[in-house]
């Protein structure tokens, strides 16, 4: 077998709950701070929906895009679009042969605001009412296609769905395209704009949301006892990934390695997790057997950890089982405690967050654990950031998604 | 009640300018769709439904290709006011 292609991480781009891009959602999550916020609306009465909050978005598209893009797409691609640009101008805007340059950019559920105004808008006014560009914004392509356009990237675009793994995924699949061969340069990760009353009734349904009414900030407590349930969140994270050889010979600056993927499924329900964590343990062998690590080499691990009360400790003692004895010098972070859960594009956060940790040598906290869980068996940063040791480090990404996706990406310090 | 010429220029170039980002008064009657203002046929079929519910009026679409300049386009927006 061929020696595998090194691929580095040379560009980052977000915007959050926590902020409208990659440095100030970095500080507001070191700071510990929470995205949650009241609904500023009337749907929670208007409706009767046991949820009133959410972590919105902190800057508003409309106060970055001009008014044509706002119009022309669906606040999920909205998002995406911002995220990319960050991240490309983050990576020295590389000039590269479009061949070469490839795009994925997921999201779990797709143009769901798009979807619902326009089928709003037949009912009320009629077919001829419904805009021309409504299927180019729903279809859940539309973000990959937008950055697709923007840099002109002819290597391929695509938009992998696995609920809220599929920023993960998306990031894992920009991997395989760049140690297949297909290209040098691929900008992937995933976005999600769900914060409508539609989609929330839909999930409170489902009894996976907290109904901390009273007290958003707290709600999302990722293994306290007191956790009830994920607060949905919206954003986009994106990340330029590059080959090494590449980002050397034009001396861009890198951030970590994207050094292993793993995945699967877990064959066993849509909505729960395999109790014995199979799925999630297999991921996580795999993206740390593709690296060519052991389980002493994983200083740290972003857990997917949405605050509900079975999932969280699943992936806890699959994370122990996994690194076993090695598991006890791990920082473990749950970063969805500040930004809540943004199905497509937590994955994507989440491998920011993971970069800028090994880069920064900084486990971000997580809040809200007054409680820890006593079943709990790994040592989790609370409140304030953790220093990672010097030298070569790991660190995990785990995603995990409704129909039992399960995604593992590792990063290694440069 | 129908619309002037003028008010009918005025709400078409609001819904061009929102569509594409040109501001209002480069939305002239002589200004072609196509060539001036770089309108594809998704933006122009865009901008027919908007102005088919601003001016209540109905424009047939093979009666688009025949309106290559915002004048066309208020011409026939006019004489199709009831």
């Amino acid at each position: 077998m061929s020696k595998q292609i090194d691929v580095v991480v040379t560009g980052l781009g977000a915007t959050t709950p926590l902020g409208g891009d990659v440095p100030s959602t970095w500080a507001a999550a070191l700071a510990g701070e929470s995205g949650a916020r009241t609904f500023d609306n009337d749907w929670a009465e208007k409706y009767e929906m046991p949820v009133n909050f959410a972590a919105t978005i902190k800057v508003k598209p409309e106060e970055v895009l001009p008014r044509p893009e706002i119009k022309r797409m669906d606040p999920s691609a909205q998002y995406a679009i911002i995220a990319a640009r960050e991240a490309w101008a983050d990576a020295g805007a590389p000039e590269l042969e479009p061949e070469r340059l490839g795009v994925v950019v997921s999201s779990g559920i797709g143009g769901i605001w798009t979807t619902l105004d326009a089928w709003d808008t037949l009912r009320e006014k009629g077919a001829r009412r419904v805009l021309p560009m409504t299927v180019p914004m729903l279809m859940p392509n539309s973000p990959s296609a937008y950055v697709e356009l923007e840099l002109g990237a002819r290597a391929g675009a695509h938009a992998l769905v696995s609920a809220c793994a599929s920023g993960a995924e998306a990031i894992g699949y920009g991997l395989e395209m760049i140690r297949s061969g297909r290209a040098d340069i691929v900008v992937c990760g995933g976005t999600e704009a769900t914060i409508h009353p539609m989609p929330i009734s839909a999930f409170a349904a489902s009894r996976t949301l907290s109904l901390r009414n009273e007290d958003p900030q707290g709600a999302s407590r990722p293994y306290d006892t007191g956790r009830d349930g994920f607060v949905i969140g919206e954003g986009a994270g994106i990340v330029v990934l590059e080959s090494a050889e590449h980002a050397a010979a034009r001396g861009a600056r890198v951030y970590a390695r994207l050094a292993g993927q793993g995945l699967s499924a877990d064959g066993y329900h849509m909505t729960s997790p395999e109790p014995e964590g199979r799925g999630q343990i297999a991921a996580m062998r795999a993206s740390l057997a593709e690296a060519g690590l052991a389980p002493s080499d994983v200083v740290h691990v972003n857990a997917h950890a949405t605050s509900t009360v079975v999932g969280d400790l699943v992936e806890a003692r699959s994370v122990r089982k996994t690194l076993g004895d090695a598991a006890d010098g791990v920082a473990l972070s749950a970063t969805k405690s500040m930004t809540g859960h943004l199905l497509g594009g937590a994955g994507a956060l989440e491998s920011i967050f993971t970069i800028l940790a090994l880069h920064d040598r900084k486990a971000p906290p997580t809040i809200n654990v007054s409680d820890p869980d006593p079943e709990l068996v790994l040592d989790l940063v609370r409140d304030t950031p953790r220093e990672l040791p010097e030298g070569q480090i790991a660190a995990i990404n785990n995603s995990f998604g409704f129909g039992g996706h399960n995604v593992a990406l590792t990063f290694t310090s440069v | 009640m129908a619309y002037t010429e003028s008010e009918i220029l005025e709400g078409l170039a609001e819904i061009v300018s929102e569509e594409t980002g040109l501001p209002t008064d480069s939305v002239q009657l002589d200004k072609s769709f196509t060539d001036d203002l770089d309108i594809d046929s998704l933006s122009m079929m865009t901008i027919v439904t908007l102005a088919e519910e601003k001016f209540s009026v109905r424009i047939p679409d093979d009666e688009v290709k025949n309106l290559a300049t915002v004048g066309d386009a208020v011409s026939f927006i006019n004489n199709a006011q009831a």
